[in-house]
């Protein structure tokens, strides 16, 4: 039987993770605190270096998504080498000064990997979300995290936007992704949500160190749910306030197949308002609270699946 | 027995609060479409007024703005001098006080019932501020069988220190709506219909007591504040644990001594050290971080309410 050669990869030699990238998703926040703690900091074990940090922490403070402007979508190139100006919002201050830190975005310096700590109002379980299909470490990493964590609903998400136009945190190190754990409200802790979290950042840590120690990880396949559109409340032509709520048929169903014709959204008045496309597609973001003022109700995804290679660290004498 | 039946007047003038809490979405939703369109809830004799009382809270979609609306009304506030220099939420409060009350006297409004969400698993739940409201009890009576076989319940919060100076206080009888759990910001349709249906059975009770409807003597089952539980707390005041497992989501359900309470960061668990049952609710408000309460316990109780009808001129 013919074996194939594990694609080699370099080593993750200074990984990231960062909290409190919007200040009222509070796993993140609570759980970057306890990594800080003194006790806490222990050695990997492998030649990585960990880099833990608050990411908002003005936000964080007030218990508010931002301050300004949304953090998380400044990473942009645009946005981060743009003209510096005195009266900018913080977050585009917060942003670059993040860049120096654990970029630049697309140069060497960049760190190898950031996982970005993040929260939904939707009932998503743990969701990857990554900018590439392909980035054999992020998809590595969510297949350990399904054989340790069996236990946790996990999806792998694909948001398909071009490096150039890749606007959030994550996007600055080589490798990186959010990962995503809800439902839990915003400005609150839940404890089975902070658990898993913790958990998965864990078992990240221990994939990193047994990469980087060598281990060869099997290949196999990755169910990918990658984003097609996002679909927006019906409102009011007048005061563009909501018109219909999440259908309640809908409502904490993320991830299941939305069909044509199936019910989408219940009018105040009791009307039921159903999904006119074409395709049957994944709902995700199923009524997240930060998205109303971005026109988003829920996002759509095509799924299918990737197989993803074995992969092995490269060896010195072939870097 | 007719020397038993309390008499009020007539509820002529009945209001809705929504937006007390700007981002508890459920009465926001609610109090906006009645004032478009108030057909649903118009009753015969009957002057209801939907109104929104925090609207910066509500344009920014925040619980408030400078300070809680919702603790604001006390009598120190509605006195206070200093116009425009006053906090936003109490310059409201005066607003509100001159509109709907004055608080305490004969032309406050009959019935204000104030529309809130919460992010704890406590379904819905109406909130009475005295034990000795006849027509509050017998109103909270008539809503619970109404709703049967949901579940409707009944928090009395007449405790001396944790009370609070609420904006339905103005009037002479006072009415918490409370449903969730719904995050802050959220509309989620089940809650959102749940609130229209409470209300709705209120409605029709004042409807009935006015046409002259006598309701006979009846118990009200209720769950009394106790006690403030806060977070457990580090040197420096940061939180060091969360509501366990076994407890988050258990709003009503009985917390015994040396249950599982908290759940340390690292994973602990920190367990509740009362010496009798309680019945905690408010479980995880996100509002209530800042407040100091993780939850707060209750005991349950029977009310008995005297009968009560209109008074005849």
């Amino acid at each position: 039987m013919q074996v194939d050669e594990p694609v080699r990869l370099p080593r993750l030699s200074r990984v990231a993770v960062c909290g409190g990238t919007h200040g009222n998703e509070l796993s993140g926040v609570y759980l970057v605190r306890e990594m800080l703690k003194p006790e806490n900091r222990k050695e990997d074990g492998g030649p990585a270096s960990l880099l833990m940090l608050l990411s908002n922490p003005r936000a964080v403070q007030q218990c508010t998504r931002y301050v300004d402007t949304d953090l998380n979508r400044c990473f942009t190139h645009a946005t981060l080498n743009g003209p510096a100006s005195e009266g900018a919002p913080y977050e585009i201050f917060r942003a670059r000064e993040l860049n120096n830190l654990l970029g630049p975005k697309g140069s060497r310096a960049a760190v190898d990997l950031i996982c970005d700590l993040h929260n939904t109002t939707a009932n998503m379980g743990l969701c990857f979300i990554a900018y590439s299909d392909c980035d054999w470490v992020c998809l590595h990493i969510f297949r350990h995290l399904q054989k340790q964590m069996p236990d946790t609903p996990m999806r792998f998400i694909h948001f398909d936007v071009s490096t150039k136009e890749s606007y959030s945190l994550d996007s600055i190190g080589k490798h990186g992704f959010a990962m995503e754990i809800g439902p839990q409200p915003h400005g609150c802790v839940k404890s089975n949500i902070y658990t898993a979290m913790r958990e998965g950042v864990q078992h990240m840590r221990d994939w990193v160190s047994c990469f980087n120690s060598g281990c060869v990880f099997e290949g196999g396949p990755v169910d990918v749910f990658t984003m097609v559109k996002n679909v927006d409340y019906p409102r009011d032509g007048e005061t563009r306030n909501i018109t219909a709520a999440i259908h309640p048929r809908l409502q904490d169903r993320d991830f299941c197949l939305l069909r044509p014709g199936e019910p989408l959204f219940q009018t105040f008045s009791g009307e039921t308002v159903k999904y006119q496309g074409d395709e049957a597609l994944y709902a995700f973001f199923i009524n997240e609270c930060a998205y109303y003022e971005k026109g988003i109700a829920l996002s759509l995804a095509r799924k299918r699946r990737v197989t993803v290679p074995s992969i092995h660290v490269q060896t010195d004498e072939e870097e | 027995n007719n020397n038993n039946t309390a008499r009020f007047d007539a509820a002529r003038r009945v209001a809705i609060f929504g937006g007390t809490h700007g981002n508890e979405m459920s009465g926001v939703t609610l109090v906006n479409l009645w004032m478009q369109n108030s057909a649903e809830i118009q009753r015969k004799g009957l002057e209801i007024k939907p109104f929104i009382t925090n609207p910066k809270a509500v344009e920014k979609c925040v619980r408030y703005v400078d300070t809680d609306l919702n603790r604001a009304f006390t009598q120190e506030n509605l006195s206070a001098t200093g116009g425009d220099e006053l906090p936003y939420e109490v310059q409201r409060a005066q607003e509100i006080n001159r509109m709907f009350g004055p608080k305490g006297s004969a032309e406050a409004y009959d019935v204000i019932f104030d529309l809130h969400n919460t992010t704890s698993n406590m379904g819905c739940t109406l909130i009475l501020e005295s034990s000795k409201d006849a027509f509050n009890l017998q109103m909270m009576n008539y809503i619970k069988k109404a709703f049967a076989p949901a579940s409707c319940l009944v928090l009395l919060n007449e405790h001396p220190l944790l009370k609070y100076s609420t904006s339905r206080s103005v009037a002479k009888h006072p009415v918490g709506m409370e449903v969730g759990p719904q995050p802050q910001g959220v509309l989620r349709s089940n809650i959102f219909e749940a609130m229209r249906v409470i209300l709705k059975h209120a409605l029709d009770f004042i409807s009935l007591f006015n046409e002259g409807m006598e309701f006979p003597p009846c118990t009200v089952e209720v769950f009394r504040v106790l006690e403030r539980m806060d977070y457990p707390r580090d040197a420096n005041g940061n939180i060091i644990a969360m509501v366990h497992p076994n407890l988050q989501d258990c709003d009503w359900e009985p917390l015994n001594p040396g249950d599982p309470m908290f759940q340390t960061f690292d994973g602990k668990t920190i367990h509740y050290q009362g010496s009798s049952t309680v019945y905690p609710t408010f479980i995880n408000e996100a509002a209530y971080y800042e407040k100091q309460q993780a939850f707060v316990t209750t005991r349950r109780e029977t009310l008995a309410a005297s009968a009560i009808s209109k008074t005849t001129k």
